[in-house]
């Protein structure tokens, strides 16, 4: 099938046969990275810009690497070095990148909708949203159910837990709806301060307590709460935190043997997830990571290149994409 | 000057006349209502198939003059007014500088009176500065010619603040309006707290932090015998709380938004920001719950909230964005929607936007009674058109409404007398 998403702005905007089409395109390209010579030619003459305007090591380590390992040229720009601090307003930095031909922008923001607000003004270039507020997450969602379908062989008929700050995650928002989406069945569970209204809607299956989320679940993914929240009114103590829905070797023990253990990171070891588990044996956290360089290239290469130079792309392909 | 207006079907809620009549008026008062009116001289004015009733009165707008006329000033606001059938405004004291001392209110009935498109009515503001820490000199505001006071959009969060102001404001018979918020509940709040917030990772804002803080106000107005009027009604829950207080005796009366009544908080995806305003758009359960507070007269007047702001402080991030849209020009077909659904009559829709207002905050108008001032307004329900930017005679176009196909439109506004609609 044809790959027809102009922008990347939500796992809310891709059909089933989209996200099977970057996960396999993904699995494709996971190859390149273990080369000795990590590089093809793909995006060559390609132009993305990094823009994130809040603060990220993970993410955009992730894109540049992806972008770079393609051939594309890739800038980066945070938002301490731009003209945010001169005051200048969204639309006029995106536009002002824009004049300068850009063919994809990777964006994370503070704002919920951030990037769909851009979306909607920059005529030509590709917008990927690499975090936007408290809304969604999309490449996060996709490394993870690819990490979860090379473990599983699978996403349809799993039980995938969700545990922490649920009203506050984006990754939350674009795994319960990708995952949910893909046949999964999505449990949530976490303080009750942290629980939206309507996460139901979602198709999330809100538990009561930790040990009910986990109880024969496949996959088990802990948040990161964000130690800011402690004292105030969403939360005590990180120690009562811990106590009641943190993951360790006793209660990840009421999950399947062969469950998975995920973290999107960055992990507080000894609060959300001990350390035991966190390097245990369940533990897919760096293979996550990993997979994230292979998702974030397929995003580039699907919304960047997939349909315009198609000879250059089967010739650069060792095993060819099934685009 | 004389002016007979011939065969319009005449609406006058305060005197429950709903018949075709010839509406006579002399020297910018109403002369007299009847049938076959004669008059030498006069000016003819054929209304036949339009309808005749008081000039609409706005008693919740923002003029932003003075301080912020780059989004709207006492004339474009007040020909705003005309257009959309208003010929008496009550303008919010949140300018800059702020409508807490007479040389500012005084500053504004000069200028509306200079432009001549509306009368306008100030709102002092309840505390100093919008601080919420001491009184404003009320009876020095009512004396230079404000008709009630609010600190809108800036909650007095101190309930014996709250009562000491609702004591004041007896001693010289004038309103509180009260912008019932509990902020502590609206923490960085952007949206109706519900599905929709969630799905959009936007902060919410729930239902309970204008029950609460209604419910408190309510409370003290009972306590200490003051007029309370509540400003745009938004929720089921305080629609509710209203209505209970009336039913005991408590002076109470309030308010509700047109956007409140017509739209939910689904208008926010796609993150819209001119669906963004506060109070906020919420569940279709609340807007049921407005339609029949409207109705059965627990609400007592259709207000719009008129907040213009510029472009550039909607063209932005959605949680950015400032709150506010503009209404003066599309109250009257949005109303209208509710009688053509068969929600209001269009006796008590035009009360709503007449005697209602009038009576809430004791504004001498609202009637086409003989002796009265001849401010009137002639409108076709039928009248089919579109909103857009160019129609709009606000210097502001933040409206969830564009591009709507509207029914129903003023004709013609007099001002004591005058035509103001069209100039």
């Amino acid at each position: 099938m044809d790959f027809t998403q102009k922008h990347i702005l939500g796992i809310d905007h891709l059909s089933v046969a989209e996200i099977d089409l970057i996960l396999n395109t993904a699995a494709n390209f996971k190859e390149i990275n273990n080369r000795d010579i990590k590089k093809v030619p793909t995006l060559r003459g390609k132009t993305i810009i990094n823009l994130f305007f809040e603060a990220s090591t993970r993410t955009r380590t992730s894109f540049e690497i992806a972008g770079k390992r393609l051939s594309a040229d890739t800038i980066n720009i945070s938002a301490s070095a731009s003209s945010v601090v001169k005051g200048e307003t969204l639309e006029d930095t995106a536009m002002n990148l824009e004049a300068m031909h850009p063919d994809i922008i990777v964006m994370r923001h503070s704002a919920s909708g951030a990037p769909h607000y851009l979306a909607k003004r920059l005529p030509r270039s590709s917008i990927i949203n690499a975090g936007d507020g408290t809304h969604e997450h999309p490449s996060q969602a996709l490394l993870d159910m690819m990490t979860i379908r090379e473990h599983k062989g699978r996403l349809d008929g799993l039980k995938v837990a969700i545990v922490g700050d649920i009203t506050h995650s984006r990754v939350v928002r674009s795994n319960l709806i990708g995952l949910t989406r893909m046949g999964a069945d999505v449990r949530v569970a976490g303080p009750g301060t942290m629980i939206p209204p309507g996460i139901e809607r979602l198709g999330a299956t809100v538990c009561r307590s930790l040990n009910e989320a986990l109880e024969g679940a496949d996959v088990v993914m802990m948040l990161r709460i964000q130690l800011e929240r402690q004292g105030k009114s969403l939360l005590p103590t990180l120690r009562e935190y811990s106590r009641f829905f943190g993951l360790n070797p006793s209660n990840l023990a009421l999950a399947k043997p062969d469950a998975l253990v995920m973290h999107p990171g960055p992990m507080n070891r000894g609060v959300e997830i001990s350390t035991s588990v966190a390097d245990g044996p369940q533990s897919v956290i760096l293979d996550q990571v990993e997979n994230g360089v292979a998702v974030r290239m397929a995003l580039l290469y699907l919304v960047g290149g997939a349909n315009n130079d198609e000879s250059t792309i089967q010739s650069s392909q060792s095993k060819g994409v099934t685009a | 000057m004389k002016i007979l207006i011939q065969g319009g079907r005449v609406l006058d809620p305060a005197n429950g006349i709903d018949q075709v009549q010839d509406v006579l008026i002399n020297d910018g008062l109403i002369e007299a209502v009847g049938t076959h009116l004669k008059a030498e001289g006069a000016q003819i004015y054929d209304a036949a198939g339009q309808i005749v009733a008081p000039g609409f009165v706005d008693i919740h707008v923002h003029l932003r003059d003075p301080g912020y006329e780059y989004k709207e000033d006492i004339a474009s606001g007040t020909r705003a007014a005309a257009r959309g059938g208003f010929t008496s405004v009550a303008c919010m004291p949140n300018s800059n500088p702020i409508n807490d001392n007479k040389s500012v209110t005084c500053y504004i009935r000069k200028r509306a009176a200079e432009a001549g498109f509306a009368n306008v009515f100030p709102v002092g503001s309840i505390t100093k500065g919008l601080k919420g820490d001491c009184l404003s000199e009320m009876g020095d505001l009512k004396d230079a010619g404000c008709i009630g006071f609010s600190d809108d959009g800036h909650p007095v969060s101190s309930p014996e603040l709250m009562r000491r102001a609702l004591e004041y404001a007896k001693t010289f018979d004038v309103p509180i309006i009260t912008h019932a918020e509990e902020l502590e509940l609206v923490g960085n709040g952007v949206m109706n707290e519900g599905d929709v917030s969630t799905q959009l990772g936007l902060q919410g804002i729930p239902w309970v932090a204008e029950d609460s803080a209604t419910a408190r106000d309510i409370m003290l107005a009972e306590f200490t015998g003051g007029r309370l009027h509540v400003a745009h009604v938004s929720t089921a829950g305080s629609v509710e709380l209203i209505r209970q207080a009336k039913a005991r005796g408590v002076r109470v009366t309030a308010e509700a938004a047109p956007h409140h009544f017509t739209l939910t908080d689904e208008a926010v995806r796609g993150y819209d920001t001119n669906a963004k305003m506060n109070p906020p758009l919420r569940l279709q359960s609340d807007v049921e719950a407005v339609i029949a507070g409207l109705a059965d007269g627990a609400l007592d007047a259709i207000a719009t909230d008129h907040a213009p702001h510029h472009i550039d402080e909607k063209n932005v991030e959605f949680a950015i964005a400032l709150n506010g849209i503009v209404g003066l020009e599309t109250s009257l077909p949005l109303t209208l929607r509710l009688v053509e659904q068969g929600r209001l009559s269009l006796m008590r829709a035009v009360e709503l936007l007449s005697a209602g207002p009038c009576k809430a905050l004791g504004i001498p108008r609202g009637t086409l009674s003989p002796g009265q001032v001849a401010d009137l307004v002639i409108f076709d329900p039928t009248i089919e058109w579109t909103v857009t930017e160019e129609r709009l005679v606000s210097k502001s176009k933040n409206t969830p409404f564009m591009g709507w196909t509207m029914k129903g439109a003023a004709l013609r506004t007099y001002l004591a007398g005058n035509l103001v609609l069209p100039a």
